[in-house]
């Protein structure tokens, strides 16, 4: 309902009550067990001001927070794109973000120490994946409230150990073929390198890099071994690759410390705490108040630049490559963050094979899995209260934002969607997937060993998030796919191969293969030796350069410009304020003040569904007459995502995703306008008609 | 019509040889072929001059001066510049005939197009002397006496443009007039009210009589008149401008019961009057005896203010706005820069107030909207009102009648809000107001990019039409004074060149939904700053076509050969069939053809 002015969103009463406690508690996965009992409780809901709630129940396991309607659910229409793991209702518990309780009308944020402490009387929860839930708990009895609540806060707010994590009861439960994922190379075998190495050099005719490319292999194989030997292995490694590069490369070496130009972990994890504050909004009135400032808001944060920084380097990297033919060496402390953000950004603007969706993630299993980024105290899986050694941060979640970026400006160079990276962004916080559960390979064979001899069983199996089928039917998975991708061969006949004698090594792969080791503290001491060595080879040149870095990949990237866009070629982000946005889809989906019902994006992208099904279906028919000559292979076809939208039904402009909510048709009118635009000028208090008054000169 | 037709490219440049210098530049005349010159255009002056790009440095050329515009290009044609003479503002010489440096010396032109234009000459003989002189004196053609180029254009189209608006026409397809609205002629001699249009609706009851009454109530004469009317709940949007309070608080019976009376038609309980300034500036007007509808006086309407602020404020944020983005973006502070102009919460507020009304007419309450004189802020609020309730102004043509309407009809002042051919660039009249409308409404196409039949390319090309005085739709301040200069037989209308061939401004998403509202979502969060029109003379800003609309095309080409070869096949079947044995019923169109030549 329309209220204008502040402070009119007060009145909290439920509209209708029904208590009636549901008999089947559905949909419930097999493996998890119910640690609490089911309370009546009342959900709020988000979309007006007039806090119309829900009646229903309330239930904790081991492996989600679970809210059950006592509502008739919508129809299957709506619902196209479901999590068959975990429902609109439910929440992961490793997806808490935060739990908020509400006492006399004023929030607080629940900590350990206030489980003890009287029950709120309203229950406030944050997710990970930016999902706000309001639970008022003060039509519950207070026992029960009193139990859900410290159930609740209890199972989200605890240190766990890894072994209580949810991902093996579940792999204990579920079928034990082996369900890797067939199309996806994980780089967790020799083959698989050897594999890589063998595209690369066929696609990008790079000569000598499989020397490289075994040392990086062999490394990665090395972080398995136990601890001990690793050091002096390591350290020899370290030293005949250097010797590799300076006499049997004919290219100079460019070493990049990104510990010193971009920002730390810490940094990242503080601006991230900052930025997604804003997009955890409890009510209408903190949406409009926060809407004055919203632009300084954003940019205080950090994130965007942050984000921009990120790709900055990575264009450097890229110059360094393409254009000077330097090799560049990318090291930071651990060399397992920043390293493969950086990294993970060169690789995907040079080489095409990673704009698409196996491409994609194989380059994560590459970069991020096998080259150990330490996901388990990066995203504090375990909730460790013990910030020094475990240094949570959203890295992973950074680099997303980087791609999510390159994706939005140039959108038919990548065969996946803006929603396939708003989905796996989710996934890191769902506890099923291997993918995101450890620290380093070694850790999850140990783990993975010890957790069946426990469990008394044969070898555990944790599927990878690249098994989409666990999440959601290929329907859904349909819309992981960009439509707009452009085919490699249409591409081929659209614009004609420039020869670029000069540029024919694109050295893709040698930042990606020099990895340091996960082991905390090796490569610091090394830095200083590297660097000295370095020196030696008498490219110490490329140390400090004067000119700034910003300056040059500027230059960089308008000679890129100016050639024709090829998608299949080098890719290259605009830096420029106003290019860098903020991911909508991500961000603001569950945010019913800013959807725009029968608008956004998806209006567009849909009928180009539909479009392109029409098309399919008359191509069906000409081959079934077959008497069609192929000369119209001008557009390779694909099946149609989206095409599930065919109903045509109005979708608001956060699809997929919260579709199931019934989005007002009133229009949201901002309040708080006054605010915004204090003018104090005296232009403002001046006529519009200067022949009335005149005081300007 | 203009003179004697003067035939089109014949302008010899020794014809206005301002001096020798010029005709013998002439006489390589290689470049000439470059400028494809308008019919009715002249060459007035060349120059070789230094062009001092901002993203390509120095570049040498050549700039040709016509009395319509100023064209440049560089010695290798690898660029040039096509500028119109009435987008220049202000036309500065820069350094003297001693100053130092490397290309101190020359012009520096300002336009009201979001760029700048910087030339050098060589520092001898007063070089500049004669190009500034010409420049000056076409680019502000009215301050020295001469015609705008739009009466100069001889340009002719398949359709006139002209035609496009009849004001009747467009009340009868809002089922005007009907038992509770007529159309009053009581103003087509101007009489009434000198900034309204000939034809005007008011309220079956109110006399003319009453109409005379009301209008010495309401600032200069602009009474409550009826824009656009609900079809099923029949709640209309009236417009008009402030009433004549002052002070002491005066009351106009004759107004009140007006009001009253707008009221009734529908049977709204409550009339709601949109107020589109700020609570304060309301106030403040009554000093200068306007004021807004005191609560006592109009008892059965509730005043709302919308908060939106007036011309000047405009004017200075697209100032701070053109500073953030040209030459060169601001890098460090991007969005803390871009809020700092206000910009886009000025836009925020004019469409929240666009959404009030829209909202309050579709759940059947009448409205009022008016600011202090209603030809700006009035304009914006009624005009992207009428676009979010009525899918017809979202059609091209559509938006055409509804500019020609709201905007051009009823007196928005273009002519001191552009200052067309004026040399004045520091007039207090001038405002973005227009422009602000048309970002609004780009606003809107970006959150339902399926919902509008014109695509960005129109509203660019609108814009750019608004300044260059090359069409005379958007001449002088009002109907009235439009008349005077027989501008409709004088001048080409703009939607001439646009109807005359409509390809290129047609969205392909456009899906026609007539009884759909659209309710924009008026927050920082969606609203985002057109960067293909504020930042478009900057080369990093890739001007590509939309990827998804060019896929679209190309399906839609695919499409059609599918089914002509469908078709080819479905031809050849059928022949085949009636030749031996009965048709086919596949092919019902084939039939028809077939069966309708015999006769």
């Amino acid at each position: 309902m329309l209220s204008l002015g502040g402070g009119g969103a007060k009145s909290t009463k439920p509209s209708f009550v029904s208590y009636v406690t549901p008999e089947v508690l559905s949909p419930r996965l097999d493996w998890e067990d119910f640690d609490e009992e089911r309370n009546p409780v009342l959900k709020h809901t988000q979309d007006d001001l007039s806090q119309r709630g829900i009646f229903g129940t309330l239930l904790c396991t081991n492996f989600r927070v679970s809210f059950v309607s006592d509502e008739t659910p919508l129809e299957e229409m709506t619902q196209h794109f479901k999590n068959k793991l975990y429902g609109e209702n439910d929440i992961p518990l490793m997806c808490v973000d935060n739990i908020y309780g509400v006492y006399d009308e004023k929030k607080k944020l629940i900590t350990k120490g206030m489980l003890k402490n009287k029950c709120p009387s309203k229950m406030i929860i944050h997710c990970k994946d930016l999902r706000v839930f309001q639970f008022c708990l003060t039509y519950t009895k207070e026992e029960d409230a009193k139990k859900i609540f410290q159930g609740i806060a209890h199972h989200c707010l605890e240190p766990k150990s890894l072994k209580c994590v949810f991902a093996f009861s579940y792999a204990a439960s579920s079928s034990p073929e082996v369900q890797r994922s067939q199309r996806t190379v994980m780089f967790d075998s020799k083959e698989d390198w050897t594999q890589e190495m063998k595209r690369t050099k066929a696609n990008l005719r790079i000569v000598g890099y499989n020397f490289w490319m075994k040392y990086g292999c062999a490394m990665f194989k090395a972080s398995t071994l136990p601890v001990p030997q690793e050091d002096g292995l390591m350290q020899g490694y370290m030293e005949r690759m250097l010797h590799a590069v300076a006499h049997t490369h004919l290219y100079s070496l460019k070493l990049e410390d990104l510990s010193e130009t971009l920002p730390t972990i810490q940094d990242i994890q503080q601006s991230y705490n900052k930025f997604k504050q804003f997009f955890l909004i409890d009510n209408s009135t903190d949406f409009w108040v926060s809407d004055v400032k919203w632009f300084s808001t954003l940019e205080n944060t950090g994130w965007l630049d942050i984000i921009r920084q990120c790709l900055q380097k990575a264009v450097e990297v890229v110059e360094c490559l393409e254009k000077e033919n330097t090799n560049v060496l990318i090291m930071e402390e651990e060399g397992s963050d920043l390293c493969c953000v950086i990294s993970s950004l060169v690789q995907i603007m040079l080489d095409p094979h990673f704009r698409t969706l196996t491409g994609f993630q194989g380059l994560v299993q590459k970069e991020w899995v096998a080259g150990c980024h330490a996901f388990l105290d990066r995203c504090n899986h375990l909730y460790q209260k013990d910030k020094e050694c475990h240094s949570p941060s959203p890295v992973f979640l950074l680099f997303l934002e980087c791609v999510w970026q390159m994706v939005q400006q140039h959108s038919p160079a990548f065969q996946f969607s803006e929603t396939y990276l708003t989905v796996l962004s989710d996934s890191i916080h769902v506890p099923i997937f291997s993918t995101f559960l450890f620290n380093s390979a070694y850790q999850r064979e140990s783990t993975m060993k010890a957790e069946a001899q426990h469990l008394q069983r044969g070898p555990l199996n944790c599927p990878a998030v690249w098994d989409w089928s666990v999440q959601f039917d290929c329907k859904a998975q349909e819309l992981f796919i960009n439509p707009l991708y452009a085919d490699k061969l249409k591409q081929d006949k659209a614009i004609r191969k420039v020869p670029r004698a000069k540029h024919q090594r694109q050295l893709s792969l040698p930042s990606s293969a020099f990895k340091t080791p996960p082991k905390k503290g090796f490569f610091k001491d090394e830095t200083e030796s590297l660097k000295k060595m370095l020196r030696v080879k008498r490219i110490s040149r490329w140390m400090a350069s004067p000119d700034s870095p910003a300056a040059a990949t500027r230059e960089f990237y308008e000679t890129w410009q100016r050639r024709p866009l090829d998608y299949h070629g080098l890719l290259l982000p605009c830096l420029d304020g106003p290019a860098m946005r903020l991911w909508m889809q991500r961000y603001l989906r569950w945010i019913p003040e800013v959807q725009i019902l029968g608008g956004g994006p998806v209006a567009i992208t849909s009928m180009l569904a539909e479009l392109l099904s029409q098309v399919q279906d008359l191509r069906r028919e000409l081959d079934m007459r077959s008497c069609w000559e192929t000369e119209a292979e001008s557009l390779q076809l694909r099946p149609g995502p989206l095409a599930l939208t065919r109903t045509s039904l109005r979708l608001s402009s956060s699809f997929p995703f919260a579709s199931n909510r019934n989005w007002t048709f009133k229009p949201a009118i901002p309040t708080s306008l006054l605010q915004s635009l204090m003018v104090t000028d005296r232009l403002a208090s001046q006529e519009d008609e200067t022949n009335e008054v005149i005081s300007l000169v | 019509m203009a003179s004697a037709p003067i035939p089109a490219y014949n302008s010899s440049p020794l014809e206005n040889s301002s001096s020798q210098n010029v005709s013998r530049e002439n006489l390589k005349m290689e470049p000439l072929a470059d400028v494809a010159l308008l019919p009715g255009e002249e060459r007035m002056i060349d120059k070789d001059v230094m062009y001092i790009c901002p993203f390509n440095g120095a570049l040498k050329g050549k700039v040709f001066i016509t009395n319509f515009r100023l064209y440049f290009t560089h010695t290798d044609s690898t660029f040039t510049l096509d500028v119109p003479l009435s987008v220049i503002s202000r036309i500065e010489k820069m350094g003297g005939a001693s100053s130092r440096g490397e290309n101190s010396y020359g012009l520096d032109i300002t336009c009201k197009d979001m760029r700048n234009l910087r030339f050098a000459l060589k520092q001898e003989g007063h070089s500049r002397r004669d190009i500034f002189g010409e420049l000056f004196k076409y680019a502000f053609p009215l301050s020295h006496g001469l015609p705008l180029f739009a009466f100069l254009s001889q340009e002719k189209f398949e359709e006139n443009g002209w035609n496009i608006y009849k004001p009747m026409d467009e009340f009868r397809r809002q089922g005007l007039p009907n038992e509770r609205w007529r159309i009053s002629f009581i103003n087509s001699t101007y009489e009434l009210c000198d900034t309204y249009p000939t034809i005007l609706v008011v309220p079956f009851k109110a006399t003319e009589e009453d109409l005379r009454r009301v209008a010495t109530f309401r600032s200069r004469c602009r009474i409550p008149v009826l824009s656009w009317i609900h079809r099923e709940n029949q709640a209309v949007i009236m417009r008009c401008s402030q009433p004549l309070v002052g002070m002491s608080g005066k009351r106009n019976k004759d107004d009140e019961r007006y009001l009253d009376i707008i009221r009734e038609a529908n049977g709204t309980p409550k009339l709601t009057i949109y107020d589109a300034r700020p609570n304060v500036n309301a106030v403040a007007n009554k000093a200068t005896g306007g004021g807004y509808e005191g609560e006592d006086a109009y008892q059965n309407a509730e005043l709302v203010f919308l908060d939106i602020h007036n011309i000047h404020v405009m004017r200075e944020s697209l100032k701070k706005l053109k500073d953030i983005v040209y030459p060169n973006v601001e890098e460090s502070h991007w969005l803390s820069s871009l809020e700092s102009t206000h910009w886009l919460e000025h836009i925020k507020l004019v469409l929240s107030g666009a959404i009030q009304v829209a909202d309050k007419v579709s759940s059947g309450n009448s409205v009022v909207v008016h600011c202090s004189d209603g030809w700006d802020r009035t304009a914006q609020l009624t005009s992207l009102a009428m676009l979010m309730l009525d899918s017809y102004y979202r059609t091209l043509r559509g938006f055409q009648v509804l500019l020609e309407k709201e905007w051009i009809s009823f007196g928005h002042k273009f002519a001191s809000r552009i200052g067309h051919g004026d040399k004045n660039h520091a007039d207090q009249d001038r405002s973005p107001i227009f422009l602000q409308f048309i970002d609004c409404v780009w606003q809107m196409t970006k959150q339902f990019p399926t919902a509008f039949e014109f695509n960005e390319h129109f509203l660019i090309v609108v814009l750019d039409h608004l300044y260059s005085c090359r069409f005379g739709t958007f001449l002088y301040n009002c109907e009235s004074i439009r008349d005077s200069h027989n501008v409709r037989t004088k001048t080409v209308s703009l939607w001439s060149l646009i109807n005359s061939s409509t390809t290129s401004y047609v969205n392909p998403f456009f899906t026609p939904e007539s009884s759909r509202v659209l309710y924009p979502v008026a927050s920082m969060r969606h609203l985002e700053l057109w960067v293909n029109y504020y930042i478009r003379w900057n080369p990093r800003i890739r001007h590509q076509q939309s990827p998804v609309e060019q896929r679209y095309k190309e399906l839609l080409a695919l499409r059609d050969q599918y089914l002509k070869k469908l078709e080819e096949l479905q031809l050849s079947d059928s022949t085949h069939m009636t030749n031996s044995s009965t048709p086919n019923a596949a092919s019902p169109n084939q039939h028809i053809t077939h069966l309708q030549t015999p006769f």
